[in-house]
C-alpha cells in the first residue's frame, strides 16, 4: 500500500512539471522590468478564466457535458468553474434547440449577465435553427441576442466546442478594453433592443 | 377473430343506444372506428366511460381537412383497459365555426388534451374550464397545425435557393 502511494506521488511529481503556462502578451522587457499595455494584461487573465454559463437545452448539451469531463475537460483552457448564476457569467453558452417560447427566457439571461460578456451558439439549431425549420423554434439565437462564436455541427463533437471556445478565448485577449462603451456596440445591442 | 366479435358487439351496443348518431363504422387494423355528431359525442363519452367501461381517456387530437364541408375532424381515442379493447370517435365539425363540447366533464385528463387542440387547430371547446395555449408562445397569433399555414418559419435565410447554386 505504502508503495503504490509513494509511486503515484512520483507520477504526480513528474506531470506537475509539465503543466503549461500561457505565454506573457507582447512588451518591451529589460533587466528587471516587463511592460506591456493594460489591455493585454487585462485580456491574458480574461480569457484564462473565463467562467461559461452552460444553456444547454437538448442534444448539444449532452455533447458538452461530455466537453466537460475528464476526457476532454474544459478546465484546460481556464473553464473549470461554470457559472449557473448568469451575473457571474463571462460567455453563455448556448447548446441545443431554442423553442420560440425559449427566446424571451434566453433574452433575460443574457441582459442578466454583466459585462464583458461573450455568446457562443454551439450547433446548428443555436445556430441556424438546425433541422428544425418549423414554426415553435427561433432560427438561430442570433434573432434574439448577438452571438460572437458559431461552432457548427449537429451536434459538434467536443473538439469542436473547444475550438470554439478558444475563439472564443482569442476575441477575449484581443479585446480592447474601450470595445464596450463604443458607439458601435451600443448599436448593436439596441439592434437586440438591449440597453 | 375475437377482437372482431368484442368489436361488433360494442357496436351493436352503440347503435341501440344512439340510433343514426353512429355512422361510418369501420375498422382499420382491428380499431374499432366511427364518426359520431357533437351535440351527442359527450354522451356518446360518458356511454363509453360508464356503460362500456372504456375508463381511459388515451388522447384528444384532431385533423384538418382543407376544402371539406366539416373541414376539422375531432378525434377521441379510448381504452378499456379491463377487456384490453381501444375505440376511436371523430368528429366533424365547420372550419368557420370550430366548436364543441368539452370533454373535461367526464374526464378530468382531457384538460391539456383539450388545450393542446386549441393551441394547434383552433378548436374551441366549450365548458372547458381554462382554455389557454399549452405548448405554443402566447402571442403567436395562428393556429400553426391548420394546413393554410406554412410549416416553415418565414425568417429562415440558410435554405434559400442561391446558396445552393439552384
Ligand atoms: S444541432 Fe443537432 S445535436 Fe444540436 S441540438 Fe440541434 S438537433 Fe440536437
Amino acid at each position: 500500500m505504502l508503495l503504490i502511494l509513494q509511486r503515484d506521488e512520483h507520477f504526480l511529481f513528474i506531470n506537475m512539471s509539465e503543466i503549461n503556462i500561457v505565454d506573457a502578451p507582447p512588451g518591451t522587457e529589460g533587466p528587471g522590468y516587463f511592460a506591456t499595455s493594460l489591455d493585454k494584461v487585462i485580456g491574458l487573465a480574461r480569457s484564462n478564466s473565463l467562467w461559461p454559463l452552460p444553456f444547454a437545452t437538448s442534444c448539444c448539451g449532452i455533447e458538452f457535458m461530455a466537453t466537460m469531463g475528464s476526457h476532454y475537460d474544459l478546465g484546460r483552457f481556464g473553464a473549470e468553474r461554470l457559472s449557473f448564476s448568469p451575473r457571474q457569467a463571462d460567455v453563455l453558452m448556448v447548446m441545443g434547440t431554442i423553442a420560440k417560447k425559449m427566446a424571451p427566457v434566453l433574452k433575460q439571461v443574457y441582459i442578466q449577465m454583466a459585462e464583458p460578456r461573450w455568446v457562443m451558439a454551439v450547433g446548428a439549431c443555436a445556430s441556424s435553427g438546425g433541422i428544425f425549420d418549423t414554426y415553435s423554434v427561433l432560427q438561430g439565437i442570433d434573432e434574439v441576442i448577438p452571438v460572437d462564436v458559431y461552432v457548427p455541427g449537429c451536434p459538434p463533437r467536443p473538439e469542436a466546442i473547444l475550438d470554439g471556445f478558444q475563439r472564443i478565448q482569442d476575441l477575449v485577449k484581443n479585446e480592447s478594453g474601450r470595445r464596450r462603451n463604443s458607439d458601435y456596440y451600443r448599436d448593436l445591442l439596441g439592434q437586440y433592443g438591449i440597453k | 377473430m375475437e377482437e372482431t366479435t368484442l368489436n361488433n358487439t360494442i357496436h351493436v351496443k352503440l347503435t341501440e343506444k344512439f340510433g343514426e348518431k353512429v355512422t361510418a363504422v369501420s375498422e382499420p387494423y382491428g380499431l374499432l372506428t366511427f364518426v359520431t355528431y357533437k351535440d351527442v359525442i359527450v354522451n356518446v363519452l360518458s356511454h363509453l366511460k360508464e356503460e362500456l367501461k372504456f375508463n381511459f381517456l388515451t388522447d384528444i387530437t384532431a385533423v384538418h381537412y382543407p376544402g371539406k364541408e366539416h373541414g376539422i375532424a375531432v378525434v377521441y381515442h379510448l381504452h378499456n383497459m379491463v377487456e384490453k379493447v381501444r375505440i376511436r370517435i371523430k368528429v366533424f365539425i365547420s372550419e368557420q365555426n370550430p366548436t364543441i363540447p368539452t370533454a373535461t366533464v367526464v374526464w378530468k385528463g382531457a384538460n391539456w388534451m383539450e388545450r393542446e387542440t386549441y393551441d394547434l387547430f383552433g378548436v374551441k371547446f366549450e365548458g372547458h374550464p381554462d382554455l389557454r395555449r399549452i405548448l405554443n408562445m402566447d402571442d403567436l397569433g395562428v393556429h400553426p397545425m391548420l394546413k393554410q399555414y406554412p410549416l416553415e418559419d418565414p425568417n429562415r435565410v440558410d435554405k434559400k435557393d442561391e446558396f445552393f447554386g439552384r
